[in-house]
């Protein structure tokens, strides 16, 4: 999938830029990217440090253990293969919890840690379990509380509410959220089994 | 409220490090040692980011927005998102940088408050950069078979793109 959607793009780009005449942007493009890639990464390795080193802390002092038994009885139930006492249930709360504060930094290094946890349970097959799939679909829809990004953008750009949006926002998301989680319980039921 | 959520971050550590000082945890080395992880995960996406980056930004250079702006606006009349905003829809899923430059330009084009500007900002407040999110976790672990991941995903993403402007008319009598 990832293979035909990288190569469509890719060959679509060109095409485009012949198309357009942007070939010479599409050249620095292409020199650029890789750096970007590592800046970004880069930039991120600080984060990872950081957040790492919270999560050891609460993991070990047992805080992020109360926070995945609060959340327990909802995550069992959405992924089929924890049980209630899991390792991999502490990391996807705090990454769910973090996603709500609109802490994206914060919840990638703990999305990782739960993917790492995950595909432990997976045994390290080259396919996805149904879990894993279904964790990286609620990542890529945006739950939270506080857009604060978009928020402070159109603060900056003299909204006369900015915060105005979230009710929308939330409403919006929980749908959109919705959709992913069912679409990929329907997959999961149709091709998985 | 923007400024409650200041308070998230430096709140939460403190709650974390006190939790493991009343816990009698050396919360200093428990730190340190799980900082050194961050490394290993900065090894572990960078592979999977610098392959999205490369289509990303061949995509954003090539013009290529307006070639799917084009085909797709009849279906975006039909489903009544705002033709302008066809390149933030196009582009959210695939780059969040891009589409925060995007959208930028919405809200200083159209204002902050206006059916567009509020359109826009909802769209960007239910989105997150689907691809990004699948290259990182599902790079993270070596996987490259990502069945029905993406398709799951960008449906999600799809909902929002109809519903932002459906609660924004909702919401605001537009």
């Amino acid at each position: 999938m990832m293979n035909y959607i990288w190569s469509f793009i890719i060959i679509f780009s060109l095409i485009a830029a012949i198309y357009f005449g942007k070939t010479e942007e599409l050249s620095s493009a292409i020199i650029s990217s890789g750096s970007t890639a590592v800046n970004l990464c880069f930039g991120l390795l600080g984060t990872f440090c950081l957040w790492n080193g919270i999560m050891n802390i609460a993991e070990k002092s047992g805080l992020t253990a109360l926070i995945a038994k609060a959340m327990s009885p909802l995550l069992t139930r959405l992924f089929k293969g924890l049980k209630k006492d899991d390792d991999a249930l502490m990391p996807i709360s705090l990454n769910i919890s973090s996603n709500l504060l609109g802490l994206s930094n914060a919840a990638t290094p703990l999305g990782i840690e739960a993917m790492k946890r995950l595909a432990e349970k997976n045994e390290g097959r080259s396919t996805p379990s149904a879990d894993m799939i279904l964790f990286v679909v609620m990542n890529s829809a945006a739950l939270r509380i506080i857009p604060t990004t978009v928020a402070a953008i159109r603060q900056n750009h003299g909204s006369e509410n900015a915060l105005e949006i979230i009710a929308p926002s939330i409403i919006t998301s929980l749908c959109a959220l919705s959709v992913g989680i069912l679409l990929a319980k329907i997959f999961e039921r149709v091709l998985m089994r | 409220m923007i400024a409650v959520s200041n308070y998230f971050i430096p709140v939460f550590i403190c709650i974390v490090i006190l939790h493991g000082i009343f816990k009698k945890i050396d919360v200093f080395s428990a730190f340190t040692d799980g900082a050194k992880k961050g490394f290993d995960i900065f090894l572990s996406i960078l592979p999977s980011l610098s392959a999205l980056f490369l289509a990303v930004e061949m995509f954003k250079a090539s013009g290529a927005v307006n070639i799917v702006t084009d085909i797709l606006s009849p279906a975006a009349d039909f489903l009544k998102i705002p033709k302008e905003l066809l390149p933030l829809c196009i582009l959210s899923p695939v780059s969040g940088g891009g589409s925060l430059s995007v959208y930028e330009s919405v809200i200083s084009q159209y204002g902050p408050d206006s059916y567009i500007g509020r359109v826009a900002s909802v769209m960007m407040g239910s989105t997150e950069t689907t691809f990004y999110a699948i290259a990182v976790y599902f790079g993270s672990v070596g996987i490259k078979k990502i069945r029905h991941t993406a398709i799951c995903s960008l449906c999600a993403d799809f909902t929002s793109f109809i519903l932002s402007g459906v609660f924004v008319r909702l919401f605001f009598n537009q």
